[in-house]
């Protein structure tokens, strides 16, 4: 399946020609995860705060579909 | 430690001891309590009886780090409530180091064709703060970039500055208190709820300190006080947020657009939408780029006070490398870019530079031009309208007295009923319809909309502090009454809110905070005592509020927040009414 992923902050720095709110595709196979396209994409874990599937915030153990948007960000903060 | 009293009725003026009750007091447990106690709730906000008090932290000018902070109170004339502003400046350690508790702004002059700044300074043989009266009149009507370099010629540069613009000088309801950054900009301000225009109805320019041979903070108990400041500093060291070329320091506030906007929960022309197509253009990653590219190297953020390990503020550079503005804050951006339908990050920035220039609250300017916007003044996206707009704001047209009347009014005047405000204060960068707990700060503080006050922020977005379901209203009424407590006490210690991120973390943090306060003062506050000390700050704030007619039914949001559902999530506002009324009545 393919979901896209866009990735933000400082995390931009583990994808070659990521761009900040720019989606780019990833293929998985059929009932990965969160957390397997973390691994996929060899992010740092630890620096992972916040994913979001769709605008909502899930878990690593969260199955994704098809089509879905994948928003990651590491621990941020401001006001 | 002393109580500063200005009367500019006569201008004189009186240097007293802090009354044995404030002793304890600082920031805005200081302001609020002197405003609740001194001011007549009915009095009009812009006349002799409102009064205008300045107050440092507790812990503010020590080594404790992050916490050059002061607050400023008053009845606001943008609310009618009381009001808390507070700003990171070295005007806040430079009145502490004097041992002022507070400077109470009282009277009004009635000759308002003439203005005045005092100076403070210390005087050695009294062995107490004295204050010197000069004319001001010619540095009115002016953009503040062009008044603070004379001012500091006329006066020295190591003095601190804390003032009003043309936006205070004209009585608007939204105008801010203006003090210096470290780099002398007219940059840091005590934005909210119109106190620049409480201190413009007295005519009370600029208040100057010179803080040269001042003795510094005294503190009661030297180890315990050093304790909590290293453990304050190793959590601010250590989080993630908060450390150097961490988040903040990197990527500055504005950091917060793309994940808001991720969430639907970024607020977009004038509250019609969560998302804004522009948003990657004007957030805090294209800002350190922008500036990379632009300046040829890596530009981290820089302090806005004496002592701050955070360091947030930023810096936005033209083509050609000169500076346009600092700085371009997530709320700044956000209120003059999505919320206007604004991508355009020069543009932003310049509207950032005029609001500075002006004297302006940027949340209150953007939200007020997004319902211009929406009136049809300028359409949606016209970022050189929108300057224009403010131009007219700053200069005193008729159409910018309207707008510089704040979002309420300008939406009445302009009849437009898609007006997003609380207590007639404009709301800042998140959307209580994707984010319902923060919607319940907006509609309970005190202050009207503000998102400071209770900042569920934390755990409903950023999963700092555990993590919470944006768009659940469950459990959130008591999220937020616990945040609006822990606030008002962080908000008289001195330190930054930033911290917050930092000291709901690392509880060791917290603990830092305590013992930091309990060092200076001599007392023996537990945690749960600061919290309870919040909570009596936040009752004596409501208690006024509700003797000045603003009680429980201006606890809510607008009504086309709970009937107009917000894309991308389709939501309403369905927090109870009971649920609103929760936060304080089981206070």
């Amino acid at each position: 399946m393919h979901v896209n992923v866009k990735l933000f902050a400082n995390l931009l720095t583990h994808v070659a020609d990521a761009k900040v709110g720019v989606p780019f595709p990833v293929d998985l196979s059929d009932g990965a995860t969160v957390g397997d396209l973390i691994r996929l994409l060899k992010l740092p874990a630890d620096q992972i705060k916040v994913t979001f599937v769709n605008g909502r915030s899930r878990s690593d153990d969260w199955r994704l579909e098809s089509g879905d948007e994948i928003g990651i960000f590491p621990p941020i903060g401001g006001g | 430690m002393w109580f500063i009293r200005i009367n500019m009725s006569d201008r004189t003026y009186r240097v007293e001891p802090a009354p044995e009750t404030y002793k304890n007091f600082g920031g805005r447990g200081m302001t609020s309590s002197v405003v609740a106690d001194e001011v007549p709730p009915l009095s009009h906000p812009l006349g002799p009886n409102n009064k205008l008090v300045f107050s440092p932290g507790i812990v503010t000018g020590t080594a404790a780090p992050t916490s050059a902070r002061v607050s400023v109170g008053g009845k606001s004339p943008l609310t009618g409530g009381i009001k808390e502003a507070n700003a990171g400046t070295s005007w806040a350690r430079d009145l502490a180091v004097m041992q002022v508790k507070a400077l109470v702004v009282e009277g009004q002059p009635k000759d308002q064709s003439k203005s005045w700044g005092v100076k403070v300074t210390w005087d050695a043989a009294a062995g107490k703060p004295k204050v010197e009266f000069f004319d001001a009149t010619q540095f009115e009507d002016q953009d503040l970039y062009q008044v603070f370099p004379q001012v500091y010629k006329q006066f020295g540069d190591q003095i601190s500055i804390a003032g009003y613009g043309n936006a205070g000088q004209r009585n608007y309801a939204n105008s801010g208190v203006v003090f210096n950054d470290e780099s002398k900009r007219p940059s840091r301000y005590a934005g909210r709820g119109g106190l620049g225009a409480v201190m413009g109805s007295k005519r009370l320019k600029f208040i100057l300190i010179d803080d040269k041979g001042a003795p510094g903070v005294p503190v009661a108990d030297k180890a315990l006080f050093e304790q909590g400041r290293k453990k304050m500093t190793d959590a601010l060291m250590k989080h993630d947020i908060t450390k150097p070329k961490g988040a903040l320091n990197s990527y500055g506030t504005a950091v917060l657009i793309n994940i808001m906007n991720e969430a639907g929960g970024l607020p977009t022309r004038n509250f019609t939408a969560g998302r804004f197509e522009g948003a990657a253009k004007i957030a805090g990653e294209a800002i350190f780029e922008g500036n990379k590219q632009r300046l040829g190297k890596e530009l981290y953020n820089h302090a806005c006070s004496p002592g701050c390990i955070i360091q947030c503020s930023n810096t936005w550079h033209a083509a050609d490398g000169k500076e346009i503005a600092s700085c371009v804050e997530y709320e700044s951006d956000w209120a003059l870019g999505a919320n206007c339908g604004i991508d355009n990050l020069d543009d932003i920035a310049e509207m950032v530079r005029l609001c500075n220039a002006y004297g302006l609250d940027t949340i209150e300017a953007g939200a007020t031009i997004a319902v211009a916007m929406q009136a049809g003044v300028i359409p949606f996206g016209d970022s050189k309208g929108a300057i224009n707009l403010l131009h007219e704001m700053g200069k005193g047209t008729p159409m910018g007295r309207i707008l510089g009347s704040g979002t309420a009014t300008a939406g009445k005047v302009l009849g437009v009923t898609h007006v997003p405000t609380v207590k007639g204060q404009a709301m800042p960068a998140y959307e209580p319809r994707a984010v319902k707990g923060i919607g319940i700060t907006y509609a309970t503080t005190t202050m009207g909309a503000d998102h400071t006050a209770g900042y569920t922020i934390a755990p409903e977005i950023l999963g700092v502090s555990g993590k919470q379901d944006p768009l659940s209203p469950e459990g959130k009424a008591a999220l937020s009454r616990a945040f609006q407590a822990t606030t008002a006490f962080v908000d008289s210690s001195g330190h930054c809110l930033f911290i917050a991120f930092a000291i709901l973390d690392i509880a060791s943090g917290f603990e830092g905070m305590v013992e930091e306060a309990n060092g200076v003062l001599g007392t023996h506050w537990s945690n749960d005592d600061v919290v309870a000390l919040g909570a009596s700050i936040l009752k004596k704030e409501r208690a006024f509020n509700e003797a000045a007619g603003i009680g429980k039914a201006a606890d809510r949001v607008p009504e086309f927040m709970k009937t107009e559902p917000l894309p991308p999530h389709n939501q309403v506002f369905d927090v109870p009414d009971s649920a609103l009324d929760s936060v304080f009545g089981e206070l």
